[in-house]
């Protein structure tokens, strides 16, 4: 752009692309020169981002010049996870898949496989390929992530929490409640969070630790850890009693308001404080700081809250309290997401319509044994349990996309058991991972530098469509996922997608009818469906609920067996010298899978082990000093400790995704300790209200290592 | 100094080092060399708020640059037209010398070349009408870059607005700490020699900085 036109310059090419090295997904600009990618930036056509990039961004080009990665199909020679493999052709490898496949249909049914990823944007093809396959079992990773979230969001609101947007722009206070937005970065979030505290707005903080967001905030609450849930009931008690809430906005809105009132009467912020640790004068405070700021508060319902074993009641009342101050709907809160046709635009024609629903019930039992749960992307922790049982029905073949349950999931050692049982494990990837060295087959995915998706729509307040872009040709014998689906389709007769032979075939596809075409695609790597951002009121929207309101005693839940009003029970605390573990994000990393990255692991190499100044001083611990932590004498792992005053003294904490054991990971191998080898028995940890696991349940010691 | 401003507004630092790691994307570096660098200092509770200070430390372009009067041949040079030290590599020997020199840990060794790397203010992206790669790519635009006559002053107009603010309402417990910010810490509080660390941070006192860090180790 800025470049005057001289010889170097014009063989500039920008690739206007996605991110895939976290899964946010931001946009992002890729200067090619000669066919090489020379330089990566965030988009300068999303007014959010403005070319920002967060440091994983950063590091794509060091993930695209890695040697340390699957190079080409794999196909195990040894015993799993041994590391010994033959390298195949893609047509060996997809016959081997296939040929397995095929078997097990014959023997078990189609019902017998199992798919998990990472959700996201490009789910649509994905969740054909597995219709194809003739399984109901497509399940993502969400049950160590947003479920409890989105259950919560259903409850109340009759809609996922992705239906609504956080208007962080226009907010007047923000709340975030284990939600770390400053070191669990999407960039567009974090500037538009910024833009509002430069404008005046106000960030409160609850947490177990000083994150950088807490640096930042102008209220911080440490509470103890889990007691979150009495934290928000004494919260909605001093909205309620001293009427601070949205009076109008309740009247018209909510289901069972007085039910709620008579409900939290107990749980005075007095009565709070014995649990929280929280002086009441100060949930008093804060209650009226928002009542102020009301409608432009936004209650951050969490993101990954797989912690406890009443999360779900956390983030249910958390929208709960949005609810109360009137900030569901409104501008500066949770604004309401709009799609395609909420501004008058068709969306993209979807790949899984061309292919019939399987007719058999789901291995994990959402959808006929657990009504309340939203049976699309299922239970990742009970269809292990099928593969373990057999029960209701034997599961024989499991393909993991983009996806590591042995660093996801709490206690590998027993998904490893239970993984032994399969006939076949296929991993899909471009990092190497404990599960794509447990596998069978190791299917290379190119870097997202070196692949280009299908199209995609995201909703907000500003719908778009959008593309990933292939920047540059893979460096090794590496495939596009929707090459990879289409192959495999061929070779399993899946007729509808076996057509599609060119991504461009598959882009018409799913553009017919929208009135756009890929060729809008090229200026921004993005197509607005509206100029404006489009607020939607309360009059032009019914929520989805029963009763089209708000609901506080959700009838689905409370059919299951589950109050929509958990009376308060403490948690189990700590054994006497145990720590409850912790666990978050930083900026650097992500989901264990940047961790072997030569620019990322030089900044962070190895995890720390946050613990409180004064426990530490007990085990007589200084900073920086090595330690082993364990869960109760098993899993013991060495890990430098951080000592600090900013911790809870009843836990510990951990960045997740450390730890690694594999050789091939040269510069990750043996770093830092992961946290979920400390979960041992974890898989039966799960909250039955929200399904997603309990990961924080569980307690560690620590001891000083010599020398 | 040299003709521009890097001005890192540390209000909005959210200490990600987006800016050190686009650093040496951008000059395609290995293992080893960080021309510029966020140094995290914290958390601390500080009047109840925890507080953190994240300090950019990219070259600070000196007015008469230690290392240029330390190289013996040449390599490391102040460009005439606008002040920027850079190092041309085609005469860097790897002596190290700018190294010992620069009170700042400014010139980087690189293993790869064995010459010295330190920020160059992105000199070939500048001449290209672009800006530092580190402020282009800063996650929240924290980093502003340009004359010092053509960068607002953010820290006016911010404190202007926060006065404003903060008498429309009464605050409980009453706002003792800074609500964001680092500058502003030095008002009480801390023990002597915490708030002389904390002032060396600040980049005021360079010589004493040297000799700190010399004690320190």
């Amino acid at each position: 752009m800025a470049a005057p036109s001289g010889q170097p310059q014009e063989r500039l090419k920008k690739v206007n692309s996605i991110c895939g090295m976290c899964t946010v997904r931001c946009p992002i600009e890729v200067h090619v020169k000669d066919g090489e990618a020379v330089y990566i930036q965030g988009s300068p056509h999303h007014p959010a981002m403005n070319g920002s990039l967060c440091p994983r961004g950063g590091a794509g080009l060091a993930l695209l010049h890695d040697n340390e990665r699957p190079q080409g199909p794999l196909i195990r020679e040894g015993k799993r996870g041994e590391g010994r493999w033959r390298r195949a052709t893609w047509e060996e490898a997809y016959t081997h898949i296939a040929d397995k496949l095929t078997e097990i249909v014959t023997h078990y049914g189609g019902r017998s496989i199992l798919y998990t990823n990472r959700g996201g944007p490009w789910q649509d093809i994905q969740k054909a390929f597995v219709r194809g396959l003739g399984s109901p079992n497509y399940t993502n990773h969400d049950a160590s992530c947003a479920r409890n979230v989105m259950h919560a969001a259903k409850s109340f609101m009759g809609m996922g929490r992705k239906d609504v947007t956080y208007d962080l722009k226009n907010a007047k206070h923000v709340v975030l409640q284990t939600r770390n937005m400053f070191e669990a970065i999407n960039v567009s979030e974090v500037n538009n969070l910024i833009s509002s505290l430069n404008n005046g707005g106000k960030l409160t903080v609850i947490d177990v630790r000083a994150t950088i967001s807490a640096s930042k905030a102008n209220n911080f609450f440490l509470v103890r850890p889990g007691s979150d849930y009495a934290f928000n009931l004494a919260l909605i008690h001093t909205l309620i009693k001293k009427d601070l809430y949205h009076k109008n906005y309740v009247k018209r809105i909510f289901k069972d308001f007085d039910k709620l009132a008579a409900f939290v009467e107990p749980y005075s912020p007095d009565w709070a404080e014995s649990e929280t640790g929280i002086p009441a004068g100060r949930v008093e405070s804060l209650a009226g700081q928002l009542a102020e700021a009301a409608p432009a508060v936004i209650w951050h319902p969490g993101w990954h809250q797989a912690r406890y074993l009443n999360s779900f009641y956390v983030c249910r009342t958390a929208y709960i309290i949005n609810g109360l101050l009137g900030s569901i709907g409104a501008k500066g809160g949770l604004a309401i997401t709009n799609k395609a046709k909420d501004v008058g635009r068709k969306g993209l024609k979807s790949f899984v319509d061309l292919l019939p629903a399987p007719e058999d019930q789901r291995a994990d039992g959402l959808g006929w044994k657990y009504k309340h749960f939203d049976a699309g992307p299922g239970l990742l922790q009970l269809q292990l349990k099928a593969i373990e049982t057999e029960e209701p029905y034997p599961v024989k073949a499991y393909i993991c996309y983009r996806h590591d349950p042995l660093m996801a999931m709490p206690d590998p050692e027993k998904i490893k058991k239970i993984l032994d049982k399969l006939d076949l494990l296929v991993s899909i990837t471009f990092t190497w991972s404990e599960t794509a060295n447990y596998a069978d087959v190791v299917l290379p995915l190119s870097t997202y530098l070196e692949r280009e998706s299908t199209l995609a729509h995201k909703g907000g307040l500003k719908p778009y469509f959008f593309v990933r872009q292939r920047a540059v040709q893979p460096r090794f014998d590496s495939k596009a996922p929707w090459e990879i689906y289409t192959d495999l389709a061929r070779h399993l007769n899946i007729e509808p997608l076996a057509r599609f032979r060119s991504i461009e075939e598959m882009w018409a596809y799913q553009l017919e009818g929208t009135g756009v075409e890929i060729a809008d695609f090229e200026a921004k790597g993005m197509v607005s469906l509206t100029d404006k951002p489009k607020y939607r009121t309360l009059d032009e929207l019914k929520f989805p609920t029963p009763s089209g309101k708000l609901e506080v005693i959700s009838e689905k839940w409370e059919k299951a067996g589950l109050p929509s009003l958990l009376p308060y029970q403490p948690l189990q605390a700590p054994p006497e010298g145990q720590y409850r573990i912790t666990f978050g994000r930083c900026a650097l990393h992500t989901q264990g899978h940047t961790v072997n990255n030569p620019l990322l692991s030089e900044v962070m190499g190895e995890n720390e082990l946050w613990i409180n100044r004064n426990e530490a001083a007990r085990l007589g611990i200084g900073d920086g000093e090595y330690v082993e932590v364990s869960n109760n004498g098993q899993a013991g792992q060495r890990i430098k400790a951080k000592v600090t005053e900013a911790i809870h003294p009843e836990c510990v904490f951990m960045l997740h995704g450390f730890g690694h054991r594999l050789k091939m990971e040269s510069r990750a191998f043996g770093k830092g300790a992961a946290d979920q080898e400390l979960m041992i028995g974890g898989l039966e940890k799960w909250d039955p209200a929200g399904g997603a696991m309990a990961l924080q349940e569980h307690f560690v010691t620590v001891r000083k290592l010599e020398g | 100094m040299s003709r521009y401003y890097l001005f890192q507004d540390q209000d909005n630092c959210i200490g990600c080092h987006s800016c050190q790691i686009h650093c040496k994307a951008s000059k395609s570096l290995g293992v080893g060399p960080l021309p510029s660098q966020i140094i995290t200092v914290g958390p601390k509770m500080i009047h109840g708020l925890p507080r953190s200070a994240y300090v950019f430390m990219p070259c600070f372009h000196c007015q008469r640059p230690w290392c240029v009067a330390a190289c013996p041949t040449g390599a490391m040079q102040k460009r005439p037209s606008d002040g920027i030290v850079f190092v041309d590599q085609s005469l860097c020997v790897g002596c190290k010398s700018c190294m010992l020199a620069c009170p700042w840990g400014a010139p980087q060794w690189n293993p790869e070349t064995r010459k010295v790397v330190k920020c160059d203010y992105c000199v070939d992206r500048l001449d290209q009408g672009l800006l530092p790669a580190c402020v282009t790519n800063c996650t929240t635009k924290c980093l502003h870059f340009g004359q010092p006559e053509e960068i607002p002053n953010l820290k006016r107009e911010r404190y202007a607005r926060k006065v404003s603010f903060d008498r429309e309402r009464e605050e409980e417990p009453a706002p003792t700490a800074p609500a964001r910010g680092w500058q502003e810490l030095g008002r009480g509080g801390f023990s002597r020699t915490e708030a002389k660390r904390e002032r060396l941070h600040g980049t005021k006192l360079p010589r004493k900085t040297a000799r700190k860090k010399k004690s320190d180790s």
